[in-house]
């Protein structure tokens, strides 16, 4: 690791400023950050740890109905908080790494590095959710721009995630063995308005919805209504520990289960 | 009633406290005054010409006290290879050399090209980071039979080609192999692949070299299983230091599984950079280092064809094997695919023919030697595949076409057509024994209940052999080691009566500091708290060949017992002066010497203050003090056995396949400590199930490792393995050695991996998959799902 100015502050705000500073980089709970900076892959000269705001930590419900969890909430804290008000998404963030991972890791850190096998940009996409920024907000939709490649600006900062809680849903997850990222992932949500699927670890193109089986589900929200849909391997990450017609497979394998759980 | 004590008692493992408690004192733990630190610059490619390196920003750098290339290395040797293996042909395999740091070329990602010693470890790799090395890479050399073909880019130029050698054993076999296969009643084939593994202890490797300028002496501190071989071949091989000017020690160790028996090129660097610069170097491998230099294991490509009369009688067996060498020749390498594989191809069978023709081949790879079980794991996986498919072929039970073809309890000690005669076995009871563990008549209910939840549950079952006990050095002499394979023991009685045990042994989590006392003491019949094992360092333990090949009870402690044995000896003749008698009547029971028929008796610690305080001694017999050392240099192998049995279930749609239940019943001979051999197994066990579904050390066409951190590399984890049922109960005592007992460390890793692939194989063909006939190993979700697929 090189060496490194460290700052903490306190509020969004001054860590905004902190972020315009030549070669800053925000720190979450470093669980990609800080393997990188180990192996020499990556040399911030200045970490602005967002782990000091109180202002984004924690998760509440707003007016509407949403979930709001402030994005420097670690996993262990999101699982625990949402077990009764959103399952699904409590397994979700129960189901990331190991306990040291869940109590370091957080969701903006997460959201922010968009990594293709990722857990966390599947329950986002999946429930439509909305990613609150110091500047803006942007829908799950118009957030994920490919793999490690999200909507945020230079310097921006997710400061929280806001969920619409669905009538039903669920997470499944296939692991790849040794990372135990999901190999694939696959995140069902039904809405009165209709059925999101987001799946992570398939694609080259990181998260993505499988709009046909959203548009059968929507229709008869059941395992055997997607019996007769396929997933496309053209597209699908293959890699050591599967091919793209298994990426695939576990896609709508994984789809059906999630409907039946749901 | 278990014993509380000595031979047989599951004693709890005393050195486990340190361990657990973190006062282990391993090689990191050592820090020198004045020391300074070395970091590796390795190469980034598998195939170069190294056209230029410069050096000289980095010798500007803050804190660099030394930048070292090959230039450096001049006159000094290169890494010796302990083996040399004849070919079919009565020629020599090929050697290449292997020199410290990379001369001329790199022949594998992880080659060293330069170090930087400086005055902190930080320091070393920014300046590493700064030398600039100008290289032209050449085609990666990776499959080894295409490396094989005319023409193909050769990873050493001054070979003829990148073949090492082309074994054949028997080779005066070879013709009637052929022609009993051609007239074979049935003859089942199979083409299989053993996966590359990276032992991955938990400790990575480190060294420590510390020149004394004032004696000229060395020492090397080292993560070593045996720190005489390291003495013996860094010393005489590559730095030319005599042995009484070398001190090699390895402290705690925190596991090896083979991947710390060599000598390493970290090893002579630190030691000789420590002469160079005046101060101690000490270099500590990464993780992702050790991914890349520590040696790799098994790595063979095999095609096996099983010839069986009309009654099912194995009446031939012929194996083709190339064996990755990696780039260079690791030390003992070019014996693992041969004298340690062709020689267990019998099995536990009397097939009368059989012949073996390995091809070691040179690819730009990391080096790839031995991994616990070292060739046996290959000969087993094979055999007890093809046996688990000729089953399959004829529609008979796999485990009666095993009973039908095993040797018999009453033909031992039974000569073997590969060289090898084994002393004791009885495979009918312990295959008996793993199925009425295994609960195999209720199986079919458990198959139901699977079926019912869209799961295929399957049962694998292997029987394995392996020799250990490693070696009796004159028939190894005759098959090529540079090396004896006997082994030593002190047994030095202090005046109180309490007992050192200086072995050459080496414990890097076998648990010999608990379980050789244990010997010692139901010798003596005294307390094994009273006895204590030193190990590990050249200078207070005599000269001894280390652990590996489950050789340590079978071997070091039958030293250990010849030692005694001297002791005992000794001490009678002390006793009977002390006690006015003869010395054929002196007896030793429970720590006392006793007269034969009285009621005069005195105590071992009596003894032991007279061997001391010698004012009432027989001086004009004997000497004073009591310490003895032996050499045990054994008679033949060792060889364990046992039954491995396997359920597992598999997932359909996904491939998943999960282990439900895993059944060891072995034969180690006597047992000294059930509970650490219950633990040897366990571990071992765990290995294999980690090969046969989990570890894949893949490399792709360019020659960068894939699988380089375990990110990747899938390390068995507790929530991979099912709780195992182990049995050792099933005891046919080695006749050879003075103990009885045949070993237990590596039986684990060699019968596991053919009877999980075996069990998912038979769920596979239970499901109705039944153009399944084999999947090569590690069985992963991704791979058993294409099988089922046909893709």
């Amino acid at each position: 690791m090189h060496n490194f100015e460290f700052v903490k502050p306190g509020t969004v705000a001054e860590a905004a400023a902190a972020l315009t500073g030549e070669e800053a980089q925000a720190l979450g709970g470093g669980q990609t950050l800080l393997p990188t900076m180990k192996q020499r892959l990556a040399a911030p000269e200045t970490l602005v740890s967002l782990n000091g705001i109180a202002e984004m930590k924690g998760v509440c419900s707003n007016d509407a109905g949403e979930i709001c969890v402030g994005g420097g909430t670690p996993h262990a804290v999101v699982s625990r908080e949402t077990a009764s008000s959103y399952p699904a998404l409590s397994k979700l963030a129960g189901m990331i790494g190991d306990p040291a991972v869940r109590n370091r890791g957080t969701i903006g850190g997460s959201l922010a590095n968009n990594d293709p096998a990722a857990c966390y940009p599947a329950g986002v996409l999946g429930s439509g959710a909305t990613i609150v920024t110091n500047t803006r907000e942007i829908a799950a939709d118009d957030y994920f721009q490919g793999m490690f490649t999200t909507a945020l600006e230079e310097g921006e900062i997710l400061t929280e995630v806001r969920f619409p809680v669905p009538e039903k849903a669920d997470w499944q997850k296939f692991l790849q063995p040794a990372s135990r990222f999901s190999l694939v992932g696959v995140f069902v949500a039904k809405f009165a308005d209709g059925v999101r699927v987001a799946v992570t670890g398939a694609s080259e193109d990181g998260v993505f919805r499988w709009s046909e089986a959203e548009a059968a589900l929507s229709a008869d929200f059941s395992a055997g209504a997607i019996a007769g849909l396929s997933v496309p391997a053209d597209g699908m990450i293959s890699d050591l520990h599967g091919t793209g017609a298994y990426r695939a497979s576990l896609v709508k394998t994984l789809t059906s289960r999630a409907v039946s759980g749901a | 009633m278990p014993k509380d004590g000595g031979i047989g008692a599951s004693s709890k493992r005393r050195e486990d406290v340190r361990f657990l408690t973190g006062r282990g004192r391993y090689t990191d733990d050592i820090n020198l005054n004045n020391q300074t630190y070395a970091w590796f610059l390795r190469s980034e490619v598998a195939h170069g010409t190294i056209n230029a390196i410069d050096t000289s920003a980095a010798e500007a750098m803050d804190g660099v006290v030394k930048v070292f290339t090959a230039r450096d290395f001049e006159g000094v040797g290169g890494v010796p290879c302990g083996w040399q293996v004849t070919d079919r042909f009565g020629n020599p395999m090929k050697e290449p050399k292997h020199p410290v740091l990379a001369e001329g070329k790199v022949r594998h990602v992880g080659d060293p090209i330069a170090v930087v010693v400086a005055e902190s470890e930080a320091q070393a790799r920014d300046a590493a980071e700064a030398i600039a090395v100008d290289i032209t890479e050449l085609p990666a050399v990776m499959d080894m039979k295409a490396a094989l073909a005319d023409g193909a880019t050769k990873v050493h130029d001054d070979l003829d080609d990148n073949l090492c050698y082309d074994w054949g054993f028997v080779e005066e076999n070879r013709e009637a192999v052929d022609a009993a296969i051609a007239e074979a009643a049935h003859v089942t084939t199979l083409e299989l692949t053993n996966n590359r593994l990276v032992a991955n202890p938990m400790e990575p490797r480190v060294a420590v070299g510390d020149f004394n300028p004032g004696t000229e002496d060395y020492t090397l501190y080292t993560t070593s299983q045996n720190p005489h071989v390291i003495r013996l071949l860094m010393g005489a091989f590559v730095l030319g230091i005599p042995e009484h000017k070398l001190r090699v020690i390895a402290p705690d160790v925190g596991g090896g599984f083979g991947s710390k028996i060599y000598h390493y090129a970290e090893e002579a660097f630190v030691t000789f950079a420590s002469a160079q610069v005046r101060r101690p170097v000490k270099w500590t491998s990464t993780r992702s280092e050790a991914f890349i230099s520590d040696a790799h294991g098994r790595d063979h490509v095999t095609k096996i064809e099983l010839a069986m009369d009309a009654d099912h009688n194995f009446t031939a067996l012929r194996c083709d094997t190339y064996a990755n060498m990696g780039a260079y020749l690791s030390t003992f390498a070019p014996s693992i695919p041969t004298w340690l594989h062709g020689t267990l191809l019998a099995g536990n069978y009397r097939t009368p023919l059989i012949y073996t023709n390995v091809k070691a081949v040179f690819t730009t790879t990391t080096p790839v030697d031995a991994y616990r079980g070292a060739g046996r794991p290959e000969a087993t996986f094979q055999l007890e595949r093809v046996i688990d498919k000729a089953a399959r072929e004829l529609g008979v039970d796999p485990a009666e076409l095993r009973r039908k073809n095993f040797i018999k309890p009453e033909e031992f000690p039974y000569q073997t057509p590969v060289a090898v005669v084994y002393d004791t076995g009885n495979y009918h009871a312990t295959l008996d024994k793993g199925l009425e563990m295994a609960g195999v008549d209720t199986f079919e209910a458990r198959c139901a209940e699977s079926a019912a939840n869209g799961k295929l549950r399957g049962l694998g079952i292997a029987h394995f052999i392996e020799a250990c006990g490693i070696a009796p050095s004159n028939l190894v002499g005759q098959l090529g080691a540079r090396a004896g394979l006997y082994e030593s023991a002190t047994v030095r009685v202090n005046a109180t009566g309490s007992i050192s045990v200086m072995t050459g042994s080496h414990s890097h989590g076998q648990g010999h500091e608990t379980a050789f006392p244990q010997v010692v003491a139901e010798m003596l019949g005294i307390d094994e708290g009273m006895v204590e094992v030193v190990h590990g360092d050249t200078a207070n333990t005599p000269m001894g060949m280390g652990t590996y090949g489950s050789r340590s009870i079978a071997v070091g402690g039958s030293a250990m017992v010849r030692a005694t044995e001297k002791i005992i000896n000794k001490a009678k003749k002390i006793a009977a002066h002390l006690l006015e008698a003869s010395e054929a009547d002196i007896e030793l029971a429970d720590g006392q010497f006793s007269v034969a028929g009285t009621d005069k008796s005195v105590a071992w610690g009596d003894v032991t203050l007279a061997a001391y305080v010698p004012h009432n001694y027989p001086l004009e017999d004997i000497e004073p003090g009591l310490e003895e050392t032996a050499f045990y240099d054994p008679s033949n192998f060792t060889y364990p056995s046992g039954a491995y049995i396997c359920e597992v279930e598999v997932d359909p749609d996904t491939g998943k396949v999960e282990v439900l239940g895993f059944t060891a019943a072995d034969d180690f001979g006597n047992v000294i400590n059930p509970m650490i051999v219950e633990g040897q197994v366990h571990g071992g066990v765990a290995q294999g199930i980690g090969q046969a579904l989990l570890e894949n050390c893949a490399y792709d066409e360019n020659g960068q490792l894939l699988s380089g951190s375990y990110m990747d590399y899938t390390m068995p984890r507790a929530d991979d393995l099912p709780m195992f049922e182990v049995d050792h109960s099933c005891i046919t005592p080695c006749t050879h050695n003075p103990l009885g007992v045949k070993g237990c460390g590596e039986a684990g890793a060699i019968g596991s991996p053919p009877a999980v692939v075996n069990a998912v194989i038979d769920a596979l063909h239970r499901g109705g998959h039944t153009h399944v006939t084999h999947i090569d190993m590690p069985l992963t979700p991704s791979r058993v799902w294409a099988a089922i697929n046909g893709q």
